[in-house]
């Protein structure tokens, strides 16, 4: 990763009791920044530019997945933070969450053959341009057909591993209407990947102003060839995108 | 006052866990089975019943997704 003489960009990764992927999104953050983990009971986040609510069984899911983790201290603060502005990714559970917290719109529902899967699957980024995709128009994948030349905007899939039993995107028709027209859907299953029964095939939404970002999936875990599930490191490309956008806004 | 809270996914969305029972019913023999949905049952005492509803609306159900129905016993 470039370096550079200005500080790092700072991640803050919450951790709740029953979180279990942190670990993995604080390594991954660290490959483009400075990251630290922020436990569930503090209010401050201390300092960080940017926020990842991480993969696991927050409280243990008890009740609904998301709906305990929601009211946390540290939530009340990513929620002030996400409204003045600041990034926030949610992955698997944390995207439950961040959907429980009204961040994002709909909700995730157990998936449609009710299993428990963990599989390697490829996502279409439907949204190249968006603070946390912005990565992914620039950098070719080993999955991309080599004749296509540079890649360009919707043609561009990422490889990355999921592995959830609740996370079948759900929202009204007229909500998914309107997530569509205004460009809010940023990832979708590729055809024949949609395992989990999300309507419209999304695997991944933003909140209308674009800075907050949730995706079943899991980036964390495809940033090194050695244990990213097919070799892939396309998870990379998310925290990279968030640093361009926090080091494009400092400039 | 003791209170019950049944919650249940609302009537168009795929409830995966009731088509699983309907057709686990007719294999073992229950004919005439139909319309099968899954929900949860909260058991809770409470003072102020009054305060139910927002209970329902802010964590015990996910208004989005399900319906909720409250039963107060004296």
């Amino acid at each position: 990763m470039r370096r550079s003489l200005a500080p790092q960009m700072k991640f803050g990764v919450l951790q709740f009791p029953g979180s279990c992927d942190e670990v993995d999104a604080l390594h991954a953050a660290r490959r483009v920044g400075d990251a630290e983990l922020i436990w569930h009971a503090e209010r401050d986040l201390h300092g960080a530019d940017a926020v990842v609510v991480p993969g696991g069984f927050s409280y243990g899911d008890y009740l609904r997945a998301g709906a305990i983790a929601r009211f946390a201290p540290a939530m009340e603060s990513v929620i002030d933070f996400a409204h003045a502005g600041g990034l926030v990714l949610g992955i698997c559970n944390g995207f439950q969450v961040l959907c429980e917290a009204h961040l994002l719109p709909g909700a995730l529902l157990p998936n449609a053959n009710l299993r428990f899967t963990s599989r390697q699957v490829h996502l279409d980024v439907v949204r190249p341009d968006t603070p946390f995709t912005r990565a992914c128009a620039s950098r070719p994948h080993a999955g991309a057909s080599s004749d296509s030349g540079e890649d360009d905007g919707p043609s561009q899939r990422l490889s990355i591993p999921a592995k959830h039993s609740w996370g079948r995107y759900y929202a009204d028709e007229p909500t998914l209407d309107e997530l569509e027209r205004s460009g809010q859907v940023v990832l979708r299953y590729a055809p024949g990947e949609n395992f989990n029964g999300s309507l419209r095939d999304i695997a991944g939404v933003s909140n209308e102003a674009g800075n907050v970002f949730g995706l079943m999936p899991h980036p964390e875990h495809a940033v090194d060839a050695l244990t990213g599930g097919d070799g892939s490191t396309d998870g990379l490309q998310i925290f990279e995108s968030m640093r361009l956008t926090v080091e494009g806004a400092r400039a | 006052m003791r209170a019950r809270v049944l919650i249940r996914p609302k009537a168009g969305i795929l409830d995966p866990q009731g088509a699983a029972v309907e057709r686990a019913l007719p294999a073992l023999g229950f004919a005439g089975v139909a319309n099968v949905h899954v929900g949860r049952l909260i058991e809770l005492d409470v003072d102020d019943p009054s305060q139910l509803d927002s209970m329902c609306e802010r964590l015990l159900a996910n208004p989005l997704v399900e319906d909720y129905e409250i039963q107060v016993s004296e």
